[in-house]
């Protein structure tokens, strides 16, 4: 047993609004700007649809993931690594520009600067490519509450695969609607086909944590990641030319804060923690033979931080203490292994992703309820499992390579969950059988409850800080601000905000750091504000060079 | 090993040496099988994204106006640079066992920094350059702003050369010290030559930024300038609620969403315009609460629905009838549930005597029973209203009602304590009679018979209002005569379940059900059903009467005032929760009284034309048992009656300058010498010849405002005849056998370009900046200093300047000052001291609300009446105005505050001791008219002031509101202040954190003890009144106009027949492959607060990139449209120009346009007219409800923002048109 830890996320769909605010944040943090304007680390996508970039899902055709080969081992989808190594200069299989979209912006300026003329001035649509004028044909989330489209839907490989099964199980008529919203970031695989990809070594794990990252400076823009990564959250920078993806915000997690896209997610759906897992068992797990099994067997990589012998074998490798009692408060772990109510997006493609989705509850269909049913009663109303809109067929292809079971389990799961509370809340008398039927007693279904619906911000994120100190010499490091790309360039969301600025602020974390710490402050760093050094190390440009520097 | 004892691993030996031996390229520690590599330090690589996230500092602040959701943001700065924004989630906990305010926002929000430096800011202050060339030219030559201002603006061709410039570009920029000066010798000059209330400012939703609002309307109040309307003109106000409750609007914050165990989401979709409060809901669910969704598309809402009622559009209210049916039948007859009973004999009108007239053989509703009508001659008799004792049978006067509230004798009476008395709720027992109620389910108009109990008392019939209601909901009980239906399923006969299945397509059987459930949940819960109501169900010209059928189910199940039940309307309300000190502040009452505030709706109708462009006459919506009220007049016609009767307001006042009316007056009584003056025609109403030149208004100021881009119903009307710019009306004038029979109308052509001048203050091009003759570059939310609050949550909390303002931006509150000050320097030549004859309407909470007794329509005009001002006419008072300290008195709280106090909702505050304090927390004015009183001449100052004079944010002030409420009421209030009463919330509380409020007679809830904020559970726990007739709430509303349009009790009213009405074709009509007839939605969207963010960057990259319409594959396919194809929406208002997108969520016949898409932003020349396409609002117009212009009649009496006709835009069918697929832009 090799115990390693890793920073997981939980998303509960049941509870989201589909606002994309954790997309507009993220990419006000992180990429606004030049070279990644297509890009959204964090998106949004209305299901049915076809997703960003257009029909991600479909490896057919983008050869993203791993597969099982006929000798039980896995190899890459787009091809070994001899093969990848051999073709290092032919083009990968990537989406094109117009498969995720074509940026664009407006010539705003007309608006303020319009001579007098014979009508309203407006502001006309321009490609962020090309800067001339455009259509606005796609974007990166065209299917917004659509719940897809007649004219499109098959365009949605789930709803294909499923018409594929049985004609008329997804209609896209008035009456049998539905929709729902799958937020989506890098999903920090544990078996992350993206890294394997990667012929510069440019890609890594961290150690500590899990979190996936381009070494920006190794980076060599082969681009083998892109098509490595089944769920397309790996990024080309067109003005580095460099790989670009969601980095878990470590900047904030390293010191305790949640991602952006989770402090600002006003659907309060996500939850951040920490997984212990045995690393040498992840191979075996994602090479299992039945796609259905994948689910279980990625459970079965996951440890029980408070199993003795794991907390054992945790020190051994060099957790933390703080670690692992972090890992046994941690919220994702109470609901993907101990609850089991949070499943992995599309396990199939064997990258063992570690962000976990709760799938959503639904209206029931009409049919059902113009007969009658009872309301108020648990078998019902709240466990019609089988009569909501959702067709469980559509979530499993999402989450359990296709098998309802584990879907229809936790969907059981969430009714019993309101059922139970609603006598609760009545102050009625409390009916055991209700979590009895999914397997779960009283209390416990009372604490999943708490959890899910209560949710307080430190319940939420349980995140560790153990490795901040090195976090925070970091930042003293000479600044890339102004780097080719850099948030110091313009770019289309930033405009005049991203005009060059100063290198090497003062920030609060450094400030902090110089203050409190008890090392001497890294005095690499070409600049020193004097108002509030502290004496600590030997500001640049303050006292001649000396030899030994 | 790659490879494992159990066979598993990766690719194959090959790879395997291949990796082993160089890893690629690279030396990185791997996992044993190379499946991956971890790197452990040495991460200098990852630096650009640590760096990226340093920040300077974060500021707190928020977004003000537009939204009112009132999130507190983290505002990063870096390098002084606005980098962007991230929610705070340091909102005071909610308790242990609820979820928490944190974190709210929503993704408009998140992207607002993007403006901050964003190509569309405006930088620094433009001018309209055909305008400017003639200022100057003129100035130069005549050496006087105000005599250029006044030369230009009185040259017929020299006007109209700039107004029709309007819109087209040519702004040029200027400098702040000219801009200033144009605006103020404007002012100096309409002030002088045409009169104050010819200066108008249009500022909406105060509560999100206080003092922005304040500023400028305390400018235009202190000039003798007019403020209209918001609420009312939006829409949002639902008249229902003064109507029912006497109250503007009171709402539970969301955090009670928690507390329901039944939701009920009616024409609201919470995700996308509550979208930080809509977690409340999610997560109640999780708690056992059942969600139930009423929405005609499948909405983002009902996402979270246990169910999904799918109500055609307009068709609300016979969903709510048919669920009030059989509540009434199984929770009332059926079987009694005595917890609805007590509720309702209490706090309802349920109980109350009703007299019936003679009509056609049978009765008709008449009105409330009072002392009056029982021989009682004492003070307030006419408002005293009557029940039956359960007892005795005898008739009572139970306290509580307006006959209480203004009366000597009435102190300590005013309460809902009912003593020894059990009101009936029925009559039931001896006679019966048949009534006469009409039916609007179908084209014509029909008559119910049903029979009702009876009683005579007093000499008259009488019955009681659950008699009527049980009638008019066809709810049968045995002995009565008159034609019922015969259960459930009988489709013909209203308001029966089968009967709304025809109407809505909601199958009747969930009708039933979800009614049932509703009620079985409140009879369970002790009431917490709640019902959030939405746009979806008020903005339509009938909305009144929807809501009022749906407030009917909760009002009957016990379910309001309680936590977690009751009404929750969330339609672009607001909760100014410090509402005396921002009033003050906002009225310059502290100066004068009295305000001149305008009903918006009215105002834009009148002086846009609209009303020239009519189809039908007033009475073309009045009840088939009308009594004539409204025969020969049409909608304008209303409005001037309701003007002349002192119902509403009406500005511009008189044909001429009121100024110039109070020289002629001299020192004669003001009353006696208006009245004179108006009965021998030598002065008149403006209202009566709006047309004429010397009734235009002449500058109109937006601030925080987008009038012409967003709420601007009819945007093409403003365009031509406000404006006078070009536009794309393709309206007909009013046929002349429909023209007004009171109000004068010109032969011709009606006038284009009424402005002399617009001025727009913001930090965005948007419509109404391009329109603009000055335009002022303004701060934006994150560079300043304000206040605000919600309803959604309690707290209060900062905006603060992240930067300061950048380029040559300014804050709204600078800007004013600025215009001010140059404005006195002008008038000191020009105006000087001058006195003012305002004339004001009859206003709720005060005894004008008690001046026309019965709620009859008597006309002094006619001869109903004597003229009697403050009574049957508005009241008029003389105001003294020194043009020259207009600028020292904005900057200083005056001294009517420690003179006369302050008063809310007919509570009286006196801040004596707030106003010494504030002298020196802020300091005073030194010289001038504010010498020695309090400097508000900062932001931040005045943010302390308007917390210093509000009871919520003042616990003195608060305990003692309700010490005088409790000697009006004789019931116990004080103490739910009491533990407050040294509370001081301070400016500097706020910026570093959300504060909660403290419970204040501003408002109708609690938070006492922590709780959550429900609206009325004073009312229903203490025994308050509700501020209306009969001090309950109301079902049954008895004016004559009420009457006239067949409204008296909760109705079914269907939407407006655009066909009938305006001959647009009806929905449905089809030119197959080419165009479609449908009804023409505007709901809020998801990519925008109004027209803010539908311009951001941001939010067109994740939608469509600019103006769409939403519509159903049915629609789409016969008009021959695919997802992404340009439209034109079209019809007689105007012509919008969109792409489509093709949703099955879509009902067939309906689209959505939502809400305040502009032309400024990816709109191209439409094919219909050659010109720009226009707004969303340019395909709709105004259309003014008689029954929201009644006052002086108790809780339907005039207050600002609480009760005026509705901008209502919903009933709107428009044309949707395949056009070319090649579009150009100019």
């Amino acid at each position: 047993m090799k115990v390693m830890a890793q920073l997981g996320m939980v998303m509960n769909l049941d509870k989201c609004i589909g606002c994309h605010t954790c997309s507009v944040t993220c990419k006000q943090a992180w990429t606004n700007r030049a070279g990644v304007e297509y890009v959204w680390f964090n998106n949004v996508e209305t299901r049915p649809g076809q997703g960003y970039p257009r029909r991600y899902q479909d490896q057919d055709r983008w050869r993203g993931g791993w597969v099982r080969n006929r000798r039980g081992r896995l190899t890459l989808r787009a091809g070994g690594r001899v093969h990848k190594l051999l073709s290092i200069f032919a083009n990968p299989v990537l989406p094109n520009i117009r498969d995720y979209y074509e940026p664009w912006t407006y010539d705003y300026e007309t608006l303020v600067d319009a001579p007098l003329g014979d009508d309203f001035p407006v502001a006309e649509p321009r490609s962020l490519l090309s800067g001339r004028p455009m259509s606005v044909e796609w974007s990166a989330n065209w299917d917004d509450d659509l719940g897809g489209i007649p004219e499109q839907g098959e365009l949605d490989p789930i709803v294909e695969r499923i018409r594929r099964a049985s004609e008329d199980k997804v209609r896209f008529e008035y009456e049998q609607a539905f929709m729902f919203y799958l937020p989506r970031i890098c999903e920090h695989c544990l078996n992350p086909a993206c890294v394997a990809s990667c012929p510069s070594g440019a890609m890594y794990k961290r150690v500590e944590d899990g979190i996936v990252l381009v070494d920006q400076d190794r980076c060599r823009g082969w681009r083998m990641c892109v098509t490595g990564c089944p769920y397309k959250k790996i990024y080309f920078n067109h003005r580095t030319g460099k790989a670009e993806k969601c980095t878990f915000c470590y900047p904030r997690v390293e010191v305790g804060l949640p991602t952006v896209c989770s402090e600002t997610c006003v659907g309060r759906l996500r939850y951040i923690g920490l997984f212990l897992y045995d690393a040498d068992r992840v191979t075996e797990a994602a090479s299992v033979e039945d796609e259905h099994d994948l689910y279980e067997a990625q459970l079965g990589v996951l440890l029980d931080p408070h199993d003795p012998a794991v907390v054992a074998a945790a020190h051994r490798d060099g957790i933390d203490p703080e670690w692992v009692e972090a890992a046994q408060r941690s919220p994702v772990h109470k609901l993907v292994v101990q609850y089991r109510v949070a499943l992995p997006l599309h396990p199939e493609f064997r990258t063992m992703p570690m962000v976990w989705y709760v799938p959503p509850l639904s209206p029931v269909v009409d049919r059902l309820t113009e007969t009658g049913h009872d309301g108020e009663s648990a078998g019902n109303l709240f466990g019609a499992i089988d009569a909501l809109r959702i067709p469980v067929d559509y979530l499993a292809e999402l989450f359990t390579a296709g098998d309802p079971e584990p879907v229809t389990r936790v969907l059981r799961t969430l009714a019993a969950m309101r059922a139970f509370m609603r006598d609760v809340t009545l102050g009625r008398e409390i009916d055991e059988s209700i979590p009895a039927s999914v397997g779960m007693g009283a209390e416990e279904i009372m604490e999943m409850y708490r959890l899910l619906a209560i949710a307080k911000y430190d319940e939420r994120y349980v995140i560790p800080t153990a490795h901040v100190v090195e976090a925070h010499q970091l930042e003293e490091i000479g600044c890339s601000l102004d780097v080719d790309g850099g948030p110091g360039m313009g770019g289309p969301f930033g405009e005049a905000s991203g005009r060059p600025a100063p290198v090497s602020v003062e920030t609060f974390h450094a400030l902090r750091d110089r203050q409190t710490s008890d090392t001497v402050a890294d005095t690499s760093a070409d600049r020193v504000n004097l108002l509030n050094w502290d004496g600590k190390g030997r500001p640049a440009g303050l006292f001649p060079p000396r030899d030994s520097r | 090993m790659t490879t494992r004892a159990d066979g598993t691993g990766t690719d194959g030996p090959a790879s395997d040496l291949l990796l082993r031996t160089g890893r690629f390229f690279t030396r990185r520690p791997t996992s044993p099988d190379l499946r991956a590599q971890y790197l452990d330090g040495g991460r200098e690589g990852d630096v650009f994204y640590r760096d990226r996230w340093s920040h300077d500092k974060i500021v707190r602040s928020t977004h003000g106006v537009n939204c009112t959701g009132s999130c507190s943001w983290k505002v990063y700065v870096k390098d002084g640079i606005i980098t962007w924004e991230t929610q705070e989630t340091d909102y005071p906990s909610v308790g242990p066992d609820s979820p928490e305010y944190e974190p709210r926002g929503c993704p408009r929000g998140a992207a607002f920094s993007w403006y901050t430096y964003s190509p569309t800011r405006i930088r620094y202050p433009y001018a309209r350059g055909v305008l400017v060339e003639m200022y100057r030219e003129a100035k130069a030559r005549l050496g006087d702003p105000v005599l250029a201002w006044a030369e230009v603006t009185g040259d017929p061709d020299r006007r109209r050369r700039y107004q029709r410039a309007r819109g087209k570009g040519g702004h040029v920029r200027v400098s702040w010290a000219e801009a200033v000066e144009i605006v103020a010798a404007a002012h100096v000059h309409t002030v002088r030559t045409h009169g104050p209330d010819r200066v108008v400012g249009f500022s909406p939703i105060p509560a999100m930024s206080m003092v922005s609002h304040a500023a400028g309307s305390r400018f235009v109040q202190l000039l003798g300038g007019v403020m209209t309307s918001f609420y009312d003109w939006y829409a949002d106000l639902p008249v229902a609620s003064p109507q029912v409750f006497g109250d503007q609007t009171d709402v539970p914050e969301s955090g009670d969403w928690w507390n329901a165990t039944y939701l009920l989401v009616w024409g609201s979709n919470v995700p996308v315009t509550r979208t930080p409060d809509a977690h409340w809901m999610a997560e109640a669910r999780y708690k056992g609460q059942k969600v139930v969704v009423v929405s005609p598309d499948y909405s983002d809402a009902t996402k979270f629905a246990d169910q999904w009622l799918p109500a055609q559009p307009g068709t609300d209210g016979a969903l709510a009838m048919a669920m009030g049916h059989v509540i009434l039948r199984e929770f009332f007859v059926d079987r009694k549930v005595r917890f609805f009973t007590d509720f309702v004999r209490r706090t309802t009108d349920l109980p109350f005597l009703v007299t019936l007239e003679q009509r056609d053989g049978a009765y008709v509703p008449g009105r409330f029973l009072t002392a009056a009508d029982l021989g009682d001659t004492g003070e307030g008799a006419a408002w005293k209203t009557v029940v039956l004792d359960e007892r005795t049978g005898e008739p009572v006067v139970p306290n509580g009602s307006l006959g209480f509230r203004h009366t000597d004798s009435g102190v300590g009476r005013w309460n809902l304590d009912l003593g020894e008395v059990v009101p009936r709720l029925s009559a039931l027992g001896r006679e019966a009679a048949e009534v006469l109620l009409p039916r609007f389910d179908s084209a014509d108009a029909g008559v119910l018979r049903r029979g009702v109990p009876v009683r005579r008392v007093g000499g008259k019939l009488v019955t009681t209002v659950h008699d009527l209601m049980l009638a008019q909901y066809g709810v049968h009980r045995p002995g009565l005569p008159g034609r019922w239906p015969s259960g459930y399923d009988d489709a013909d006969e209203p308001y029966t379940p089968a009967w709304q299945e025809a109407l809505t397509s909601v199958p009747a059987a969930q009708a039933v059900r979800v009614a049932r459930e509703l009620a079985t949940n409140s009879e369970e819960s002790g009431g917490r059903s709640m019902i959030i109501m939405g746009a979806g169900i008020c903005q339509w010209f009938h909305g009144d009467a929807t809501y009022r059928a749906v407030l009917a189910l909760l009002m009957l199940t016990g379910a309001m005032g309680r936590n977690g039940g009751g009404w929750a309307h969330y339609v672009g309300q607001e909760k100014c929760r410090p509402l005396t000190g921002w009033a003050a502040m906002a009225s310059a009452t502290d100066w004068q009284r009295p305000p001149r505030t305008m009903i918006g709706t009215a105002f834009w109708y009148t002086h846009t034309d609209q009303w020239r462009y009519d189809g039908y006459r007033a009475d073309a919506l009045a009840s088939p048992l009308a009594g004539g009220l409204l025969a020969g007049m049409s909608t304008i016609d209303t409005i001037a009656l309701s003007a002349r009767l002192g119902w509403m307001p009406s500005y511009p006042q008189f044909d001429r300058n009121p100024l110039d009316l109070a020289d002629e007056i001299g020192d004669a009584d003001v009353g006696p010498a208006v009245v004179e003056r108006l009965r021998d025609g030598r002065l008149r109403f403006a209202i009566d010849d709006p047309d004429a030149p010397e009734n235009w208004p002449r500058c109109l100021t937006l601030w925080r405002a987008n009038l012409l881009g967003s709420s601007a119903k009819g945007d093409e009307y403003f365009l031509r005849h406000l404006l006078g710019t070009h536009d794309n009306l393709r309206a007909a004038q009013t046929a002349p056998d429909r023209r007004p029979r009171d109000v004068a109308w010109r032969d011709g052509d009606p006038p284009e370009g009424k402005l002399d001048l617009l001025l727009a203050l913001d930090f965005r091009m948007t419509s109404s900046t391009l329109l603009a003759d000055v335009v002022f570059p303004a701060a934006t939310w994150y560079e300043k200093h304000d206040l605000n609050t919600t309803d959604m949550h309690p707290f209060v909390h900062a905006f603060n300047p992240a930067i300061d303002p950048p380029f040559e931006t300014r804050t709204d509150f600078d800007a004013f000052h600025a215009v001010a000050r140059r404005f006195d320097e002008l008038a000191a030549g020009h105006l000087g001291v001058r006195r003012d004859v305002v004339a004001v309407p009859l206003q709720h909470d005060t005894p004008g609300e008690t001046a026309q007794p019965g709620g009859r329509v008597l006309d002094w005009r006619t001869g109903d009446c004597e003229p009697v001002p403050g009574r049957t006419m508005p009241g008029f008072t003389v105001v003294e105005r020194d043009y020259t300290a207009i600028a020292d008195k904005m900057a200083s709280i005056g001294p009517l505050v420690d003179r006369l106090g302050l008063s809310t909702k007919g509570i009286t505050y006196r801040p004596h001791e707030e106003i010494a304090e504030l002298a020196h927390t802020n300091g005073v004015m030194l010289g001038g008219a504010g010498d020695g009183r309090p400097a508000i001449d900062t932001d931040a100052r005045m943010a302390e002031a308007i917390l210093a004079l509000s009871a919520t944010t003042n616990g003195r002030l608060a305990v003692q509101g309700f010490r005088e409420l409790e000697r009006r009421t004789g019931v116990r209030l004080a103490d739910l202040a009491e533990g407050s009463e040294e509370r001081r919330i301070r400016f500097a509380d706020t910026q570093a954190r959300p504060v909660p409020v403290i419970t204040s007679p501003e408002w109708s809830g609690s938070e006492t003890g922590g709780r959550r904020y429900a609206p009325f559970t004073v009312n229903v726990e203490r025994g308050k009144p509700w501020h209306t007739l009969t001090g309950r709430m109301h079902f049954l509303l008895d004016h004559d106009w009420m009457h006239e349009l067949g409204e008296t009790l909760p109705i079914f009213r269907a939407p407006l027949d655009m066909h009938r009405l305006f001959g647009e074709p009806p929905v449905g009509t089809s030119e197959p492959g080419t165009s479609v007839a449908v009804r023409y939605l505007t709901p809020h969207s998801k990519w925008s607060i109004h027209s803010e963010y539908q311009d951001n960057l941001f939010m067109l990259s994740l939608s469509r990139g600019g103006p769409v319409v939403w519509m159903s594959p049915q629609d789409a396919a016969a008009a021959g449209v695919r997802d992404n194809d340009w439209v034109e929406a079209v019809n007689r208002n105007g012509v919008v120009v969109l792409r489509a997108i093709v949703s099955h969520r879509m009902p067939e016949g309906t689209v959505y346009v939502h809400h305040a898409q502009e032309r400024v932003v990816n709109v191209p020349v439409s094919e219909t007219t050659g010109r720009r396409g226009g707004i969303h609002n340019s395909a709709t117009r105004i259309l003014v409800k008689p029954t929201h212009l009644i006052g002086g009649y108790g809780q339907l009496s005039y207050a600002f923002n609480y009760l005026g006709p509705t901008g209502n835009q919903r009933d709107e069918v428009t044309v949707i048109r395949r056009r070319a697929q090649e579009v150009r832009y100019r």
